[in-house]
């Protein structure tokens, strides 16, 4: 028997939230979703009326971290999007059910709410052995695809999701692969390693609010939170261009808190939002507790060689080959084959330079000037020559 | 050294046009200028590092040098194409891009005389021979390359019409580590290549003496009279 859904006013008036804490609710989610005070009375309306989705949150080739993430939403009325609005009717590392009950609360999410349920993903799948990844029997693969098939919207969780992250690591033994590779119908990638509780929860509030997913780029992440560079949204920026670089960890610029650009700060390949919204409830992020950033969620960032140098490993030159030292060894070498080659010519073109000798005229300093029939010039003005240098 | 007794007519020949050295200087130039401002981003000399940030703006001129540069690279570069079309004999396109057999068959002369010297005496050539017009179309693909990298690593700064043109090739090539990496590894290309291009003008203006090195200032070359085929 098909139950009704309530509206989510329904389920937070169920739980004994009051009609205050319901506004300040919509509030909050309103401006985690960037809306402006206007369009406060939609998001009133859309949470009165309409039902609270279901969610599926699976878990794939990866640590928790993105649940740990999450859960730590330093909003408290945040947080509770996830475990009090939303229906979170599966997810292995919180839900209640376990065993067979647990893969039987999926499968009726599944099956009760074709279209309307919200898929979150943690994790990569790997496709090369499904033996290494397998849940209640299934593979990854087939528990991701069959969840995937009546989502209203797919979001992929953290750098596993969304690039593969470290198990795809080169040479990547398990075929871990990012769900957009998987299922054919639009990703929420949602990068970083974790994501930032904030932005997860304001896309979550989104999807939501809206009922559709919020405007990505062309790697499928949200323009809202990935459009801009940690280095172009970092406090340390002015040391960067005015040239004052930390050399290393424990100098007076490093004290002073001067730009990580030389200690191999991601900061200038990394897009993110670490630097707007910050971690732990706004009060920090790496660069400003003193190390670089690692660009955890840019594609490939853990096959970018060392985190402490911007260039790495380069293919086909081994692994501490960057490519100052390639040019390096290319010049000097250009340079050894030039020396060789000038020499071997001069050895080699003896004749030809000999003739080129014998081919030079000597011309008087003051005498063949102006002509170049020397003989005629001396011919026809001999006075202008005489008394000259010699 | 005793006068030669024997006269040996030459010829001048005006190889090189104005637009053409111009061009030549200004890349010139902005090579130079894009290597220099450019090593200096990727390894950032600790100079004036005992002022205070709102003393100075060095790196963020260098930055701005790099990119004003880049610009005017550019456009030299595509205005060079449009004269690849439009300039004499010696400036046109199939210099460069060699599409007859008996180009290669040139190419390969010049390889036997000049780089490995199996032989002494070689078929002179008027403006490029055809391993210079082949280095150059590959020259000239670099610096394709290297416009592709460089306005996709600033397409994230910029909102311009030209480097927002560039934004899909981050994706392509692994993020903006991977961009800035090739678009580094390049310019050692540019450095290799100035290396062996200077050389060049010293070994062909030496043995074959007919003014290699100022007909990219003045634009004439000197050719005997009977090594010119009319």
């Amino acid at each position: 028997m098909k139950k009704k859904i309530p509206s989510i006013e329904q389920s937070m008036q169920a739980k004994g939230y009051s009609r205050r804490d319901f506004l300040y609710f919509c509030g909050v989610a309103a401006a985690a979703a960037g809306l402006s005070t206007t369009s406060l009375g939609q998001v009133v309306k859309a949470f009165e009326t309409k039902p609270r989705p279901p969610v599926v949150w699976l878990h794939f080739q990866e640590c928790t971290c993105c649940s740990e993430s999450f859960i730590r939403s330093t909003h408290p009325i945040v947080a509770d999007i996830i475990f009090d609005t939303l229906s979170l009717d599966y997810t292995e590392t919180l839900m209640a059910p376990a065993g067979h009950q647990a893969e039987k609360s999926r499968d009726d999410t599944i099956k009760n709410n074709q279209g309307k349920y919200i898929l979150l993903v943690e994790g990569s799948v790997p496709l090369g052995n499904p033996g290494f990844c397998m849940i209640g029997g299934k593979s990854a693969e087939q528990i991701l695809k069959d969840a995937a098939a009546g989502a209203a919207a797919v979001v992929a969780w953290g750098s596993c999701a969304s690039h593969g992250c470290v198990q795809s690591a080169k040479p990547n033994p398990t075929q871990a692969t990012p769900i957009h590779k998987i299922i054919g119908k639009p990703v929420i990638n949602v990068p970083g390693c974790p994501p930032i509780a904030e932005v997860m929860t304001a896309i979550v509030t989104h999807v939501l609010l809206f009922g559709k997913i919020p405007e990505l780029d062309s790697q499928g992440r949200p323009k809202e939170f990935y459009s801009r560079r940690v280095h172009d949204t970092c406090y340390r920026r002015p040391y960067y261009d005015a040239g004052l670089f930390v050399e290393s960890w424990d100098d007076d610029a490093a004290r002073k808190g001067y730009c990580l650009y030389k200690m191999g700060c991601r900061g200038p390949v990394t897009y993110n939002a670490c630097a707007v919204t910050k971690w732990n409830g706004n009060l920090s992020y790496p660069i400003q507790s003193g190390h670089g950033c690692i660009g955890c969620s840019e594609a490939g960032f853990w096959d970018n060689g060392p985190f402490y140098q911007h260039l790495g490993a380069f293919p086909g030159f081994g692994i501490e080959s960057t490519a100052d030292k390639v040019g390096t060894v290319a010049t000097v070498a250009t340079v050894g084959g030039i020396a060789l080659h000038a020499i071997t010519s001069n050895i080699r073109k003896q004749k030809l330079i000999r003739e080129n000798m014998e081919e030079s005229v000597t011309v008087h300093p003051f005498k063949g000037e102006g002509g170049a029939d020397v003989e005629a010039a001396e011919a026809a003005k001999p006075e202008e020559t005489k008394g000259g240098d010699e | 050294m005793a006068a030669n007794p024997q006269t040996i007519p030459y010829r001048r020949i005006y190889v090189w046009e104005l637009p053409v050295r111009l061009y030549h200087w200004i890349n010139a130039l902005c090579i130079l200028l894009l290597c220099i401002s450019g090593y200096l981003i990727g390894n950032p000399q600790k100079i004036f590092a005992a002022n205070e940030a709102y003393q100075q703006y060095w790196f963020g001129w260098v930055r701005f040098t790099h990119f004003a540069v880049a610009y005017v690279f550019v456009f030299n570069f595509i205005f060079r194409i449009y004269w690849g079309f439009v300039g004499n004999r010696y400036a046109k396109w199939d210099r460069f891009i060699l599409y007859r057999w008996d180009q290669w068959k040139e190419l390969w002369d010049t390889v036997l005389v000049d780089v490995l010297q199996a032989r002494v005496y070689g078929r002179k050539i008027i403006g490029h021979n055809n391993l210079a017009g082949f280095s150059y179309f590959v020259l000239f693909h670099i610096f394709l390359l290297q416009t592709i990298t460089g306005f996709a690593l600033y397409s994230s700064m910029s909102d311009a019409f030209l480097p927002r043109l560039f934004t899909w090739i981050v994706p392509l090539l692994g993020g903006d580590a991977w961009v800035r990496q090739w678009h580094h590894l390049f310019m050692w290309f540019f450095i290799v290549f100035t290396v062996i291009h200077l050389y060049l003008v010293f070994y062909h203006d030496y043995f074959e003496g007919r003014g290699t090195t100022s007909s990219i200032i003045g634009g004439w070359k000197f050719e005997r009279d009977d090594n010119i085929k009319r």
